[in-house]
């Protein structure tokens, strides 16, 4: 009799995972809640950590390595120390890079202030470079467009410059997407130098990834102390911030493309006689340019939806404007910078992606102009909008409206937006008030409480077991390792309302995303426009809704998890169209055949073939609702968010905290995205489909 | 491929020799997110290059900017408001490299208070006496979802005093009463503020004056007066805590090497006082006025030559 128990649990998962939780919760109510019981919560042994880290930044910055600097201001050598001059020069050097592409567009006169002295700049003020008109732009986006993938693109790309252009936002675009336009090329190279190495040396391969995994999941204002610290101020600090961010995909995908090449493709180079060099730049690169131009297509989506944040560091642009306008509640406004990040991201977007997709025709032989005539039209066009623009000064009286539209002259919906709110909030507020006390005193208030009153024994116990099943004691242990740093800090009360706040948020859109994808992702038309809608969203700047939320929920928990419920829905949704889009034509009619209903076929064979996909899109959710919950500090919360948030504001050890809370968030992502995706490996074995 | 990354290298060691050869560091000045500081921040933008200095303006946050004005990454932060900014500031100037540039002439208070309407509506009876909070029908109105039946009040960020506010319900034995939640950001507080007019439900929150609410009219609670010591992180006790705030300071602070590389900019800087009068007018143009920050900013010189002359010389 025992032997068959025996049995049933070493074959059936159900069956540990009900053993597993039995014991946690034996393990919850018998551990009594004492400050003094290792089982209830272990001792911050860790404690030092933010500060040691803090200190290894400073001493970085001013004591190793010191060089004698002149200092022309004092007249007098001061020590400085070698690696603060070279983040200085790194700085200098972004900074001075997104100055030239900015002023290219936009005019100005800073570049050739590099080259002539500066009381002769100042006397003969005529000399500045000019600014492009915006209706080149236009119809340089238009061209840009129609040559990569025919008419639909380029009215895409002109109807897109001209709404900015139109409704004001010229400017501070340009200035935004001169900050893309040099922060991608970096992370370009970075993310196909590190790709590369990774491919040829597994080693360095299996070294980069854990590092690669917590920079993608740390939160971003985690590390903005310390790139101050390191960086300074400015649209440079901005562009690291970003590249921190912007990389890992690059690497990623490099990695991919190159692995997805076949060997065949690798002989046939060698017998031709390459050399290593030209074997990689001339074979195996572009043989993976698929996948290297899908790495560039992300890399600018996340510098994108990073202009609000690189806006807390100093970076112009729309995260500015947007960022000004919500502090006076002017949510019109703030919508309608961030509906102008949104129409970039969208031509961005399909721009790459249209680049990626065409294929290079060796054989083609054109002559000069065919080769280059659209080149060839769009020059034409600047140097006669730039005329018309010029003889119309004369016209204008005050502003040139060829020239650029300024934002208080330009059209604006933000009334519309305005009254959309006020509506909303008239329509629901009273409705959603009785909800909001509900859900907080019935189900969020009781569930922190839950976790609050977690032993610490009974969590590990949880985590570990969970990902013993699903994996193997190597998992286990990995899980264990990385919630033991955080269980060893004195934040462990934090960690455990920031996993209430995000398993809250991931379940609630998970099971939004896996119902919207099912209902809408069953026809290629509906899927599309889901699709859209999930475009959108992600590239949307949180900060719009996320204080507007107050409105109706007030300062409270809810409604940092609506924000996060709307923004993690996006790859939740995305991940189950993709998955019921892979279940075989075959199936279907087998179901179909054997007498299913809609509910039945949905349930029974959709569902679980489409599921490790699912658990991918979870998987992405969770770092999406961390991120959230963690932007949630601006609202008000009680959680790691806080004290990162917080940390902004202490000079004597912000960075370390900030950082090592970071790494706290990221950790608890690596953990659920360790056992969710063995899980999703198991699933995916079972199903035949490995 | 290839030449597109030569390129690239080629950039960055041009970009890296142009840098190093210039020497004249245009004045930067940071740019927050309220309107009054943005436009001060242009005010100053045009009388520094009246005086024949290059400008620029950083977009910066509040509590980072002293460390950025420490390393000279700024070379002046111009609103510092002591209640909250006062920690950062004097821990720049702890590591060194922080110099105080004088304050202006506002005086400044920053305290728990409600908006005009919850007065005239009468929500609370005996307001802005403290007292008028005992009344258990007071706090009732004040009360929400997630504040168990107490009153609530809305404390901005906790860094900006950590636990000032729970202790001074302590203090006047209000606890029982009234809780404190703390806002994320400043942007939280206003939103607050927008969501309880609409509502028509009290509301207690930190704010200061001179500031655009001012506008909309705000009353600060009257609370015990508060004498040097009272709060129990200053070494005063539980009975003496429950005092009010004092009227602040609004600081100006400068890196330390202002003073020489842009001598007669720093002599307009510490001479610069502006009245709360001032401060108003300039967040005016803006929030009610409709006029773009540089806008705003010619018209107030305009409007106030003869203070900006006195500045100058």
């Amino acid at each position: 009799m025992d032997r068959n128990y025996l049995e049933i649990v070493k074959n059936s998962k159900p069956a540990q995972f009900g053993l597993l939780i039995f014991i946690f919760l034996i393990l919850y109510f018998l551990i009594p809640q004492s400050e003094n019981n290792y089982l209830w919560r272990l001792p911050s042994l860790l404690k030092g950590i933010p500060l040691a880290i803090n200190n290894v930044i400073f001493n970085a910055l001013y004591e190793w390595f010191p060089l004698k600097v002149w200092d022309p201001v004092f007249e007098m050598y001061e020590e400085k120390a070698a690696f603060r001059e070279f983040t200085k020069a790194v700085s200098q050097g972004l900074l001075f890079l997104i100055t030239v592409v900015r002023e290219l567009l936009l005019g100005g006169d800073k570049i050739i202030d590099v080259f002539v002295n500066d009381a002769w700049l100042k006397e003969n003020d005529w000399l500045s470079w000019p600014a492009l008109p915006w209706t080149a732009t236009t119809v340089g986006a238009f061209l840009l467009g129609y040559q990569l993938n025919g008419i639909r693109l380029g009215l895409l790309g002109g109807i897109g410059a001209l709404y900015i252009s139109i409704f004001g936002n010229y400017v501070p675009s340009i200035q935004t997407l001169s900050f893309v336009l040099i922060t991608t090329p970096i992370c370009f190279v970075l993310g196909l130098s590190f790709g590369i190495w990774g491919y040829l040396d597994k080693k360095v391969e299996t070294a980069l990834q854990p590092v690669l995994n917590v920079m993608q999941t740390m939160p971003q204002f985690a590390y903005l102390v310390p790139i101050i610290a390191l960086f300074g101020l400015g649209d440079h600090a901005g562009s690291i911030a970003t590249i921190i961010i912007a990389t890992p995909p690059m690497i990623r995908n490099t990695i991919l493309g190159l692995k997805r090449i076949s060997p065949e493709v690798v002989e046939a180079g060698l017998m031709s006689g390459c050399t290593k060099p030209q074997l990689l730049f001339q074979v195996l690169i572009p043989a993976a340019r698929r996948d290297i131009l899908n790495g560039v297509n992300t890399v600018i989506m996340q510098c994108l939806a990073m202009v609000v944040i690189a806006s807390f560091v100093g970076a112009k642009g729309l995260g500015l404007n947007l960022k000004i306008a919500l502090n006076s509640l002017k949510i019109g406004k703030a919508a309608e910078a961030g509906l102008c990040i949104v129409i970039i991201a969208v031509i961005l977007d399909r721009f790459t992606k249209a680049w990626a997709d065409k294929q290079k025709n060796y054989f083609e032989n054109l002559s000069f102009i065919q080769r280059y005539k659209f080149l060839i039209i769009f020059a034409f066009s600047i140097v006669i909008f730039s005329i018309v623009a010029f003889i119309s000064n004369g016209y204008f009286d005050k502003i040139n409206y060829l020239y650029v539209i300024p934002i208080e002259k330009g059209l604006t919906i933000a009334h519309f937006i305005d009254a959309g709110v006020d509506w909303v909030w008239e329509t629901f507020f009273y409705s959603l008030n009785s909800f909001n006390k509900f859900l907080l005193t019935q189900v969020l208030g009781p569930m922190k409480q839950a976790y609050l009153g977690m032993p610490v024994i009974a969590t590990f116990t949880l985590a570990m077991g969970a990902a013993f099943i699903v994996g193997n004691i190597r998992t286990a242990l990995i899980v264990g390792g990385m919630l033991l740093f955080i269980a060893l800090s004195e934040y462990w009360d934090r960690a455990l309302i920031t996993m209430y706040m995000g398993s809250f948020a991931v379940i609630m859109a998970s099971l939004n995303g896996i119902i919207l994808g099912s209902i809408f992702g069953r026809t290629e038309r509906g899927g599309r426009i889901l699709l859209s809608f999930c475009d959108f969203f992600e590239t949307f700047p949180s900060f719009v809704y996320l204080i507007p939320v107050i409105f109706l929920f007030n300062i409270t928990d809810t409604s940092v998890l609506i924000a996060a419920i709307v923004y993690a829905t996006v790859p939740a949704t995305r991940y189950t169209v993709w998955g019921l889009k892979s279940v075989p034509l075959s199936l279907h009619e087998a179901g179909t055949m054997s007498g299913v209903s809609a509910f039945q076929r949905w349930t029974n064979i959709e569902i679980p073939i489409a599921f490790p996909t699912v658990m991918l899109g979870v998987n992405q959710t969770v770092v999406f609702s961390l991120q959230m919950v963690i932007l949630g500090a601006l609202i008000g919360t009680e959680d790691l968010g806080q004290i990162i948030f917080g940390a902004l504001s202490r000079t004597k050890d912000g960075a370390g905290v900030a950082l090592t809370l970071g790494i706290f968030v990221s950790l608890i992502a690596i953990c659920v995205d360790v056992i969710v995706r063995n899980w999703a490996e198991d699933r995916k074995k079972a199903l035949g489909l490995a | 491929m290839k030449k597109f990354i030569s390129l690239f290298y080629a950039l960055v060691l041009f970009a890296g020799f142009t840098t190093v050869a210039k020497a004249a560091d245009p004045i930067r000045i940071p740019v927050l997110n309220w309107s009054s500081q943005i436009v001060m921040a242009n005010v100053m933008k045009q009388a520094f290059e009246e005086l024949g200095y290059d400008v620029e303006l950083v977009p910066a946050e509040s509590a980072t900017r002293y460390e950025a004005v420490r390393v000279g990454e700024l070379h002046v932060a111009h609103e510092t408001w002591q209640s909250t900014m006062a920690k950062p500031f004097y821990e720049a100037m702890d590591k060194g490299g922080l110099i105080d540039a004088g304050s202006h002439a506002a005086p400044t208070l920053e305290d728990m208070g409600v908006p005009q309407w919850v007065i005239d509506e009468n929500l609370c009876p005996g307001l802005p006496s403290w007292e008028a909070l005992k009344s258990p029908e007071c706090q009732a109105n004040f009360a929400t979802p997630d504040s168990d039946g107490k009153g609530r009040w809305l404390e901005g960020p906790y860094e900006w005093h950590t636990d000032v506010m729970p202790n001074r319900l302590k203090g006047l034995g209000l606890d029982d009463q009234w809780m404190v939640k703390f806002a994320g950001s400043a942007d939280a507080l206003w939103a607050e503020l927008a969501a309880a007019k609409k509502e028509g439900r009290g509301t207690v929150i930190f704010n200061w004056t001179p500031n655009f609410t001012d506008a909309e009219g705000f009353v600060f609670i009257e609370f015990p007066p508060f004498y040097q010591g009272c709060r129990i992180e200053d070494g005063g006790s539980v009975e003496t805590t429950g005092c009010g705030s004092p009227i602040g300071w609004l600081k100006k602070a400068a890196h330390i090497k202002f003073p020489i590389t842009h001598t007669s900019a720093y002599k307009f800087y510490t001479k610069m006082e502006f009245t709360s009068g001032n401060i108003g007018e300039m967040a005016n143009y803006v929030d009610n006025g409709g006029m773009t920050h540089a806008e705003a900013a010619t018209a107030y010189i305009a409007n106030n030559r003869d203070q900006i002359d006195l500045f100058m010389n």
